[in-house]
């Protein structure tokens, strides 16, 4: 790559902005480092140019380093962020990494630090921004599958995918076991490869995981394949899914829905299975309920909206968001709160299938 | 340095996310509450102000709830409504370690 790499860090205090634009000058990779004095700052420059990673302060005035990284990482997902404090609290870290930053820092303080942070700004700097997985941009799950078998490792690699949560486990170069949601096994495995994308996490080894899966990594990665290029061939010509196959209708048939009515984040509209007799009245409000949950966790610095759960006389109702798409399910009033959230979980694991 | 003190900018604080629970009335106002003095009463008249929004619309919308949670990776909210008004507990979480290898 020919083009230098551009930074921006931001920092309310012109001291620590000049000092690390000094310190960042070192990189090998000789990045352009911009500079903004303020969270609004950062977020106006990132609109007027593309960055490849941004360095953020995390006390700041007015917007925090929390709020930044909250919005960026709605706006700019494939922006790497690094969030940047002499903070020492856990509450901080932990809330800096459910925002999505891709590294967390205590502002070094020793030159061996400072070598330190250098070397991982290198590192996040050299990855591949296009899709894949988080943690191993450049790779798809399918390639770091085959790295762990043919390199003979023993791990357990856990996956995520929005609110759905798989496990695969591999011992000297084999799979023996997977998980995910309510699925075991090679069933667990194959629904796993069917995600597009998603965050990876690398565990240590379960020598005495039971062994579920007899195939070979080979044979299982194959049989993957084929079942991507058949549910492909099921698909109209515009991408769509056949009529026939209704996956919201499918939805419905779920115990304990009432209804379930969804929409396509950003536009208008919506699809609607199960009789909602003011469907139109319903989804103003599923979109207004999420756009301001949505908008009040930025303000708190708490992380993007997970969901929003109801209890009612009547019937009880979630709202979640599934990729692209935005849920409003209606339970049956006799469901308890775990019976909601368990179900809902169920719904949005079957919608990603 | 007592003096200098005076005009030095007061130095930014992060915003801590608080455990603890507050009553709000059908008018919107703050009764009582035991979330930390330091966190800002703007920000819980804001919270107040969206989950009674979104109780009587939700009403409007002929889905009438008495109880609300929202969940982020970072905190809870739980809202029961009280006859217009509404009693919220928010419970910061713990997420699980970073996802992401670095």
């Amino acid at each position: 790559m020919d083009k230098r790499p551009k930074i921006l860090l931001a920092d309310d205090d012109p001291d620590v902005l000049d000092m690390y634009r000094e310190i960042l000058a070192q990189l090998p990779s000789h990045p352009e480092i911009h500079t903004a004095s303020s969270g609004s700052r950062a977020i106006a420059m990132l609109e007027a140019e593309p960055f490849q990673l941004l360095i953020c302060d995390l006390k700041m005035p007015k917007m925090d380093g929390l709020q930044v990284l909250a919005i960026v990482r709605r706006k700019y997902p494939q922006l790497r962020t690094v969030a940047l404090t002499a903070e020492v609290d856990e509450q901080f870290r932990s809330r800096a990494y459910a925002l999505g930053a891709d590294l967390f820092w205590y502002k070094p303080a020793t030159e061996q630090e400072t070598k330190m942070f250098l070397e991982c700004l290198e590192s996040l700097l050299g990855r591949e921004t296009e899709g894949g997985f988080r943690g191993m941009q450049s790779k798809s799950l399918v390639d770091i599958i085959q790295l762990e078998c043919i390199s003979q490792s023993s791990s357990v690699l856990r996956i995520t995918n929005g609110s759905l949560t798989g496990k695969i486990w591999i011992q000297n170069g084999e799979v023996v076991d997977a998980e995910a949601t309510d699925l075991r096994g090679e069933a667990a495995f194959q629904r796993i490869l069917s995600w597009k994308a998603g965050n990876f996490e690398m565990l240590p080894a379960e020598p005495s995981r039971p062994r579920t899966v007899f195939k070979s990594y080979n044979a299982l990665l194959l049989e993957s394949a084929q079942a991507f290029d058949e549910s492909r061939g099921s698909m109209t010509a515009e991408g769509a899914p056949q009529p026939a196959s209704s996956p919201l209708a499918v939805l419905s048939r779920l115990q304990g829905v009432e209804f379930v009515l969804s929409m396509k984040s950003g536009q208008g509209g919506y699809q609607v299975a199960r009789g909602l007799e003011n469907p139109e009245r319903v989804a103003t409000w599923a979109r207004q309920n999420l756009e301001r949950f949505r908008a009040l966790g930025d303000r708190l610095g708490a992380g993007p909206l997970e969901k929003i759960e109801g209890f009612g006389p009547q019937r009880h109702v979630a709202l979640a968001c599934q990729n692209d798409t935005e849920f409003c399910v209606g339970w049956q009033h006799s469901l308890t709160p775990e019976q909601v959230g368990e179900s809902m979980r169920k719904l949005l694991a079957l919608w990603a299938s | 340095m007592g003096l200098l003190n005076l005009f030095a900018k007061p130095a930014p604080t992060l915003l801590r996310l608080p455990s603890g629970s507050f009553t709000v009335d059908r008018d919107g106002r703050v009764l009582t509450g035991t979330l930390p003095s330091g966190f800002p009463a703007g920000l819980i008249k804001d919270i107040a102000r969206q989950v009674r929004a979104t109780f009587s619309e939700a009403a409007a919308a002929q889905l009438p709830l008495a109880e609300l949670i929202i969940n982020y990776p970072s905190l809870k909210i739980a809202a029961r409504e009280l006859r217009g008004g509404a009693i919220v507990f928010l419970s910061p979480k713990a997420p699980s370690s970073p996802m992401r290898q670095s």
